[in-house]
């Protein structure tokens, strides 16, 4: 019987020949991840389990990243837990500053996940590595505290909602504009319990980079998971990074969806999702003029090198305007130490950017650059909620890398094409 | 297991940054958490609440980041059950793993208002605007997923069996 590609890495790790939407199953894990904000609960709940060892030092990445360089002693005893926890079980990726940065950019960076695995991760943006072909999923640290000590847990299979993009993207609009406009279209619950298959000739010309950043958002739809079929772009992707072999899945000709939505690309806009929600969209001439305080270029959506180049290719040659603070933080120690081989730091710092370390920083409003009451800022992240940057009465917009430069240097909501 | 108290009303698409903002993610203390429950949108939450109380809520309640400090504040705080026209997939999961019950009413979600009494009963489902006299019936939880509810969450259930 004709699967998707979901069900079928799922029937791969249940062990079953078949599973259908609906179906309850116990699959296996290859990767279990948590961050210094869910790993403390989860290896409480480790240690009430009882078990003496972990599943598979191998198959379990803590990673700090919301909270580091910890902002206060709390913060600091959060990430010692998790690391004396990884030093006792003897946990293989537990990447502290200096050799990590923000989990959903250095597990691929690193080759830990590969197309048909099965990652399941105390984050909800966990759905990103679905851009390697490989199913995962976010849980609370209840569900990650059990997998750390068994190595399985229990999945509903998800009905699939397929998205078809067509067409040649303009220049300046990038996969970020693609889920913004999907999350316009179908909205925040438009995908909820379901798997979002991203397809179509649009997405098969997309960087591993951009279709990071569109699995990435997948959860902004509800969606259990986010997904792109492997080929040779994600192929050549992991082999510079691991020797696993990859088990590459399809989706069947004849396989069921609950779902089929065809967007035509030739004449997308770019996309700003107003507060206070991501699937508050507008395209960008639609945006009207929105004076900005800050602008932050950086986090798990848009971490990635190539986002870093094209903030520099906006900002080459020019500055910042009066009155804005640009931020950016690079995904990674190695995106930062890339992007300044490259010459792309020297950039962003001669137009007046501050760099910030590798992590998760404003994104979630706890500590670097927090928003004032009133204050309005751009962000090239994934949620813009009430009070997610900072005050409760600040507004954040989301948008690409490249809009994100453009109205750093107009001071207000703009694209290059103004400048 | 029949549960009783007042309820206070949300709308749609609440989502775990209003439950709790990140900024007091830097805790895993369930008493700490509760206290900035709700901190950008009610603040003093826990304090308005009486133990036992019920949250009455749209669609999507619990969208979001993954974190379950968000079911966990709310339990602490005293919320006894959660009723909503649905939940988002992750905060449903977490909140059985917890022992924080939730239940799924649409009719109930739409009628109820803040401040109404009601009760419910989780095993037939049968809910009961006290105020009103209306009375809704919400899908029953399954036996197993109940005892997790009763057991105190998912580890407390395990140990159990």
């Amino acid at each position: 019987m004709s699967m998707t590609i979901t069900e079928k890495i799922l029937a791969h790790h249940s062990n079953l020949e078949h599973v259908s939407p609906g179906d309850l199953i116990q699959v296996s894990v290859d990767m279990a991840l948590a961050n210094d904000i869910t790993a403390p609960l989860a290896i409480k709940v480790f240690n009430e389990v009882g078990n003496p060892a972990v599943f598979d030092r191998e198959k379990i990445a803590l990673i700090p990243d919301h909270f580091v360089p910890n902002k206060d002693i709390d913060s600091a005893e959060q990430a010692k837990v998790m690391r004396e926890f990884a030093m006792l079980h003897h946990i293989q990726h537990h990447y502290e500053m200096g050799q990590g940065g923000i989990e959903h950019v250095i597990l691929p960076e690193k080759g830990l996940v590969m197309p048909g695995d099965l990652v399941m991760g105390a984050d909800s943006h966990t759905c990103t590595y679905g851009a390697l072909g490989a199913f995962s999923s976010g849980v609370g640290s209840t569900d990650l505290g059990v997998i750390m000590a068994t190595g399985k847990t229990w999945l509903k299979v998800p009905p699939t909602i397929k998205i078809i993009y067509e067409g040649k993207l303009p220049p300046w609009v990038r996969g970020k504009d693609l889920i913004l406009f999907t999350l316009g279209r179908i909205g925040v619950d438009g995908a909820n319990y379901c798997a979002l298959e991203f397809s179509g000739d649009t997405v098969r010309r997309l960087s591993m980079a951009q279709r990071f950043t569109m699995t990435n958002m997948a959860v902004e739809a509800g969606a259990k998971n986010g997904i792109i079929e492997p080929d040779e772009i994600t192929l050549a992707f992991v082999a510079q990074r691991s020797h696993r072999s990859p088990l590459v899945c399809t989706s069947d000709p004849g396989a069921d969806y609950e779902k089929v939505i065809q967007i035509q690309v030739n004449e997308l806009e770019p996309q700003v999702a107003f507060p206070h929600s991501p699937a508050n969209v507008r395209p960008l001439s639609k945006a009207g003029a929105i004076g900005l305080d800050q602008v932050f270029i950086g986090s798990c959506t848009n971490g990635r090198l190539e986002d870093l180049h094209d903030a520099a290719a906006v900002l080459k040659g020019r500055t910042v305007a009066k009155g804005v603070r640009l931020m950016v933080l690079p995904g990674s120690q190695r995106v930062y130490k890339e992007a300044i081989e490259q010459g792309i730091i020297q950039i962003l710092l001669d137009a007046g950017a501050v760099i910030g370390p590798p992590s998760c920083g404003p994104c979630l409003g706890g500590h670097l650059g927090i928003l004032a009451e009133g204050e309005r800022a751009l962000s090239t992240s994934n949620r813009n909620f009430i009070g997610r940057m900072g005050h409760p009465k600040s507004e954040v917009y989301l948008a690409s890398p490249v809009i994100a430069a453009a109205s750093a240097i107009l001071g207000s909501i703009g694209g290059p094409e103004e400048l | 297991m029949r549960l009783q108290g007042k309820v206070w009303k949300f709308g749609d698409n609440v989502d775990t940054d209003i439950i709790i903002p990140a900024r007091f993610l830097n805790v895993s203390d369930v008493k700490e958490l509760a206290k900035n429950c709700f901190a950008d949108v009610r603040a003093g939450f826990i304090d308005m609440i009486a133990p036992g109380d019920i949250i009455v809520a749209g669609r999507n309640f619990g969208s979001g980041s993954s974190r379950e400090h968000a079911p966990l504040a709310l339990k602490g705080a005293g919320i006894s059950v959660v009723i909503a026209e649905s939940f988002a997939r992750i905060f449903y999961r977490n909140a059985f793993n917890i022992g924080l019950p939730i239940v799924e009413s649409v009719e109930a979600a739409r009628s109820i208002e803040e401040g109404h009494k009601i009760s419910i009963d989780l095993s037939t489902g049968d809910i009961e605007n006290m105020d009103t006299g209306n009375r809704f019936l919400a899908k029953p939880l399954p036996d197993f997923m109940r005892q997790i509810v009763e057991a105190g969450g998912l580890v407390k259930y395990i140990k159990k069996q």
